[in-house]
């Protein structure tokens, strides 16, 4: 009787040993890193926006503080985007026949806000205050990334709770005296621990983040 | 039934576990002709009977899916209904399987060997089955895996070690896997039996497969055993410990009728105990259908009744102790708990317990009853639905009478539930007739051991 599989067949049998082990494990790291990845957080990606609106330009070379723009950061949930009244006290002298600038002066004559696309958008079932993070020591920077630098605005960092986490359980990496919140290129002098001196800050500032699921999912 | 010839060497099997005038030939012949015979018609139509069941489940699951888990009868305060109550019943189903394969194989106990291959498959069948419950009951089954399994998600969380559901995934999921090792590695040379004595190309080619290059060297023989025992060993804890877990989802709660130390003991008896009607409930009329009385005699079936006989006794001494316990306590709250199975409005499903779980198996003290086929396939029957009612007195009258009066409610399924309970049999019934057509439902080569001839040589 001749033999029903043929020599080769043992080179088949050997490989999917390995295969079988490869295979998933590699899928399986696959999707954790694909999880992680701007595909799913849009980390980095540069959302269009009617008015190519230059955070870099406003910011580091004109020197306008972040508060000017975002009114309501030391007092409410909501940071605040600027009504088009805000970007018509310069512009309806400075590039006041910008056809870039078209839109906000459409804005201005019919009364309607312009329609930005949101970059940091936290799922509706997520809680997050502005305010109690200014309150207590939490640079713009920290979360937001470097803004002074980005001509067209990104998501810097995940957004993902595990990144949100890392600071509510750790806050004394990620805390700055209260006076350098707004300050885009703060960080600790070499001269010092940066840990020691944010848990100096945490004592001080009384900083208890929970992270009990009601904390942000109310 | 002492029916064995004394063979031509002069011993005889102490245990009659094989009719007489079988020799290695004919046990490998008849074993094997279940599969390679001309496909009988009530195969076909049994198999669409169990199918179109089968479609119901699914039919079910589909509807539960698109509309929400408010279609089944939970609610508040009754929240673990039927899905809690199937899931333990599969469960304790599968016991059997792995008792009589491990167990029964480390105690030598060589009357195990013509029914350990289809009990396996019976374990591995039911713990399909019971997986369905808890995994739908989550409500969105597809966010399972994140709230199931510990694996380094996005949100920095672990599901809860603490509590005795993820202990659950744990036990279910080895259980399932070690039962699946062993039912295969048992398999092997038969499979490479059934390829060589294949006549097409396919089924040469997918048993050949499936045989992994068996040859029976003694290298082979000796790794083979080396493995099965190595099996047995890794599966004889889990015979104890799965429904050990399984009865923590509720002793470790703080609830009357759930919180008890004996739960644990208590389940595993009973897990044994349905077991064991299960496989009473197929092997009876299989040996009936295949003519396989030889090989799962009559002495195959008066054991099993013993064994349902102990461990039902067990599970009526469950019941005393949670009787006694609810009054010893002296705690109002379990007095009320007993009081109201014995009198509230489940009494009905409680004293119906009584009678299946406690009282029909004493009829198996009689040994005529304990050899009668027919006998013993009705009293399994009334196990079977026994234990069902058992998770639900344990499932529903704990819950439904709460702390504070204005919370009471009553529980009954709907019919969505029923359809999936019912459709589950379908799910079991279709994997187990596609079994016996392509799988050999006796291990051929574990019988050979034990025909007469093979002992010729050893005294």
């Amino acid at each position: 009787m001749a033999q029903i599989f043929s020599r080769g067949a043992n080179a088949f049998a050997r490989s999917s040993l390995v295969i079988g082990l490869l295979l998933p494990a590699g899928l399986f790291l696959t999707a954790l890193k694909l999880d992680r990845s701007p595909l799913q957080t849009d980390q980095g990606v540069v959302l269009a926006q009617p008015v190519p609106f230059s955070h870099d330009h406003h910011t580091a070379v004109l020197g306008i503080h972040c508060g000017y723009c975002h009114t309501s950061v030391e007092k409410s949930a909501f940071a605040g985007l600027p009504p088009t009244e805000t970007c018509m006290n310069c512009h309806k002298q400075i590039w006041k026949d910008s056809p870039t600038l078209e839109p906000v002066r459409a804005s201005f004559r019919n009364n309607e806000p312009i329609q930005w696309n949101r970059v940091h958008d936290l799922p509706d079932y997520v809680y997050f205050n502005h305010s109690i993070h200014i309150a207590k020591g939490v640079g713009c920077e920290t979360c937001h990334g470097p803004v002074n630098e980005m001509p067209l605005m990104y998501q810097a960092k995940s957004l993902q709770m595990q990144w949100c986490l890392d600071c509510h359980r750790a806050p004394e990496k990620f805390v700055r005296p209260k006076d350098e919140v707004y300050n885009m290129d703060w960080e600790w002098g070499s001269d010092v621990d940066p840990l020691e001196e944010g848990k100096k800050l945490v004592e001080a500032y009384d900083i208890r983040p929970q992270d009990t699921c009601s904390t942000c999912h109310r | 039934m002492a029916t064995t010839e004394p063979t031509q060497g002069g011993n005889s099997l102490s245990v009659p576990v094989v009719g007489p005038g079988h020799d290695n030939v004919t046990v490998t012949d008849q074993i094997s002709g279940v599969v390679f015979g001309k496909t009988p018609l009530w195969w076909f139509v049994a198999l669409a009977i169990s199918a179109g069941v089968l479609m119901m489940m699914l039919y079910a699951i589909v509807f539960l899916l698109f509309t929400g888990t408010g279609v089944w009868g939970l609610n508040i305060p009754v929240a673990w209904g039927f899905a809690i109550i199937n899931f333990v019943w599969w469960i304790g189903i599968g016991h059997a399987g792995t008792l009589i394969s491990a167990i029964l194989l480390l105690l030598n106990q060589n009357w195990r060997t013509s029914i350990n291959r289809f009990a396996e498959a019976m374990t591995l069948f039911a713990v399909a089955c019971a997986g369905i419950f808890p995994i739908l009951h989550t409500g969105r089954p597809w966010l399972a895996v994140y709230w199931l399994l510990p694996y380094p998600n996005t949100m920095g969380l672990w599901p809860q070690f603490r509590s005795p559901l993820i202990w659950d995934v744990f036990a279910v999921s080895t259980y399932l896997t070690i039962s699946l090792l062993f039912w295969y590695v048992g398999l092997i040379p038969d499979l490479a039996t059934m390829r060589d004595r294949a006549k097409t190309y396919a089924g040469q080619k997918i048993y050949g497969l499936f045989s992994l290059g068996w040859r029976g060297s003694a290298k082979h023989w000796h790794n083979y055993e080396s493995l099965y025992l190595l099996l047995a060993g890794i599966s004889t804890p889990l015979v104890l410990s799965v429904h050990t877990v399984v009865s923590f989802d509720f002793s470790v709660g703080q609830l009357p009728g759930w919180h008890a130390t004996i739960f644990p003991p208590y389940f595993v008896a009973g897990a044994i105990y349905a077991g064991f009607a299960m496989v009473l409930l197929l092997a009876i009329p299989l040996r009936k259908i295949f003519h396989l009385e030889d090989f799962i005699t009559i002495k195959h079936l008066e054991n099993m009744g013993i064994v349902t006989l102990a461990t039902g006794m067990m599970v009526a001494y469950g019941y005393m102790v949670e009787l006694f316990m609810a009054f010893y306590s002296g705690n109002q709250y379990e007095e009320f708990m007993m009081l109201n199975r014995i009198t509230g409005p489940y009494q009905m499903q409680w004293w119906s317990l009584l009678l299946c779980n406690a009282l029909a198996p004493q009829v198996l003290w009689v040994k005529r009853i304990r050899t009668s086929p027919a006998a013993l396939f009705v009293v399994a029957i009334i196990v079977s639905i026994g234990m069902w009612l058992e998770r639900f007195i344990i499932v529903v009258t704990s819950l439904h009478r709460d702390f504070l009066p204005s919370s009471w409610g009553m529980y009954a399924g709907t019919k969505w539930d029923w359809a999936l309970y019912i459709g589950t049999m379908g799910l079991f019934l279709t994997l187990f007739f596609l079994f016996i057509r392509f799988v050999p439902m006796i291990s051929i080569f574990e019988m050979r051991t034990i025909v007469p001839d093979s002992r010729k040589g050893e005294v």
